[in-house]
């Protein structure tokens, strides 16, 4: 029951992975990554009122804030028809009577995209590292290849969620709009929500853990990743005094980001063998 | 368990307040040609479903080759089995001999057989095209190639001969002929029963979720005991001639049309009526015995 075949894994995510490279989603993708990123590189200060490359901080800083758009929604384009997308077409049950289990399909799936996701990432992103790599030092490269690792998690938290969507969705409509409903809530309201109880309590009950329930939300912890471990910037922002020791370490917020990997590709393993 | 290959007892599924099969009992013996009959909606496809493992069964067992299907070593029977999905659905981007190959990976199949099968349902030229430019009929043969990867035992094959036509069909049951030669069990459904009643060993009938008759073709015409017709050529008078020599036999009616007579008689009337016939001598040029159709024996049981 709990015997895995990495082979069959293997298999559905090399067929996963070769198309994307062929129908060019992974060139598309690692463009837009690029253009971005140059473009705030190069941009990112212009409303201090300079352009050109400044100091790596405040440009990954600034990536910081494009990454936790434009990755989320990414990876649940990529994945909410990961499963009902076969489903729908009618390829799924073909692919069931195969020697292969619920359980090898969904990783091989997961392995698949997200190895796509990760090559645009790299590629993308490490273009931009490979044009500005001489007016860095090796700690800022360093922290610029921090930068992409955590981007490349965040695009497997999302993933992972994306492919749970695409379990439990009867079809491709409703999952589509449940990944939108996801990005929203995730990318754009989870914060305002937090703010808004943080305002209306005044600060009074609790405020004590809600840098914690930043943890919640995979794009927060994104952004704790990267902005935290970023000394100009925690000092830029004058955000180092408010936030809990524990929570600036990054092997603590690599494990909640794995978690958030780990935990909704579980529940869409269990809810697939039902 | 060793006498059969498919095995079902008490099959039932109900999908909320319907239930779509109701205590289905089959018992399919190794190397056998198998017909399972209905019109659309009587629960074939969900039957096949439940025997391939794909949806639960509500309540009753399933066995393939003497393993259950719910079993922790039913995944490695699956490579036994082979299956052609009513409209298969495959990859579109992918050529027909990338789709081969990947299927075969997952069966663990040798590559370098995916070509051979590709020739034997006739895709040879096309495997360097992509499966978006495939006609129906080429999707349906791609998809039979797929069920026959690693030399099956075992093959479920839900309406196989959808969107070919008549020369693909009849390379197709050339085809199963061959496989059973071989050795191998089909179970092929199909609403087209002219198609398949001369070419299957035993059929079921299925309505509303129910198997209504199993057997050969001739035994379950028998058992309906449905009147046969008797097609008579000949000469001047021949009406007349035979009226007379068919005298106190249990006749359903005599037709005229052109210089053929229809006579429809009971079966027990047959070996009667044909040594009367053959004391007319000259005055008939021809005769043929036609038996009931599929289709009369199937709205038979359904009536």
């Amino acid at each position: 029951m709990f015997s895995i075949d990495f082979r069959q894994i293997g298999i559905v995510a090399g067929k996963e992975f070769w198309d994307r490279i062929r129908n060019r989603w992974v060139l598309a993708v690692s463009i837009v990554f690029t253009v971005f990123a140059l473009v705030i590189a190069y941009f990112g200060a212009a409303q201090q009122g300079a352009v050109g490359f400044r100091s790596i901080d405040v440009t990954i800083a600034s990536l910081v804030s494009l990454v936790i758009y434009l990755i989320p929604l990414i990876a649940l384009i990529l994945g909410f028809d990961a499963i009902v997308g076969e489903r729908e077409r009618g390829s799924l049950d073909l692919l069931l009577t195969l020697p292969i289990t619920r359980k090898e399909l969904i990783l091989g799936k997961y392995a698949g995209l997200a190895a796509a996701l990760a090559f645009s990432t790299i590629a993308g992103f490490g273009a931009v590292g490979v044009i500005l790599s001489p007016s860095l030092s090796p700690g800022a490269l360093f922290h610029y290849a921090g930068f992409m690792a955590s981007a490349i998690l965040l695009g497997f938290a999302f993933l992972s969620l994306a492919v749970m969507l695409s379990v439990f969705a009867a079809d491709r409509t409703r999952a589509s709009g449940l990944a939108i409903g996801t990005w929203f809530f995730f990318v754009l309201v989870f914060d305002l929500l937090l703010l808004g109880a943080l305002v209306v309590t005044a600060g009074d009950y609790g405020g004590a853990i809600f840098p914690y329930l930043l943890l919640l939300n995979p794009a927060d912890v994104f952004r704790v990743l990267n902005v935290f471990s970023l000394d100009e910037v925690r000092t830029l922002y004058g955000l180092a005094t408010v936030f809990p020791e524990a929570l600036s370490n990054p092997a603590t917020l690599g494990g909640v980001m794995l978690a958030w990997i780990v935990g909704p590709l579980a529940v869409a393993i269990w809810r697939f063998e039902r | 368990m060793a006498s059969t290959i498919v095995e079902a007892r008490g099959v039932t599924k109900d999908f909320g307040s319907i239930q779509a099969v109701k205590g289905v009992d089959l018992s399919i013996a190794p190397g056998e040609l198998f017909g399972l009959i209905g019109h659309n909606g009587a629960g074939k496809s969900t039957l096949f479903k439940m025997m391939l493992g794909l949806i639960p069964l509500t309540s009753g067992q399933i066995h393939l080759d003497g393993e259950p299907i719910t079993g922790p070593r039913f995944c490695e029977t699956r490579r036994k089995i082979g299956y052609l999905p009513e409209n298969v659905v495959l990859y579109d981007n992918l050529t027909g001999l990338e789709t081969l190959y990947f299927f075969a990976d997952l069966k663990a199949v040798p590559r370098r057989e995916c070509a051979a099968l590709l020739d034997k349902v006739g895709l040879t030229e096309a495997a360097g095209r992509r499966v978006r430019e495939y006609s129906k009929g080429m999707r349906q043969r791609l998809g039979f190639a797929q069920a026959l990867l690693g030399t099956p035992r075992l093959l479920f094959l839900d309406e196989p001969t959808t969107g070919l036509d008549p020369g693909a069909i009849r390379d197709f049951y050339r085809i199963l002929r061959e496989l059973k030669g071989e050795g191998v069990t089909m179970v092929l459904t199909s609403h087209i029963l002219a198609e398949i009643q001369e070419r299957v060993d035993r059929l079921a009938i299925m309505e509303g979720g129910q198997i209504r008759a199993t057997g050969t073709v001739q035994a379950l015409r028998e058992a309906m005991n449905l009147p046969l017709t008797l097609e008579i050529a000949g000469g001047a008078g021949l009406r007349e001639e035979v009226s007379r020599a068919m005298e106190g036999l249990a006749i359903d009616s005599i037709e005229e049309s052109g210089n053929m007579l229809h006579i429809r008689l009971s079966r027990d009337a047959k070996m009667p009526a044909l040594t009367r016939l053959a004391t007319l001598g000259d005055t008939l040029r021809d005769l043929h015995v036609r038996e009931p159709s599929l289709e009369d024996v199937f709205f038979g049981y359904r009536a």
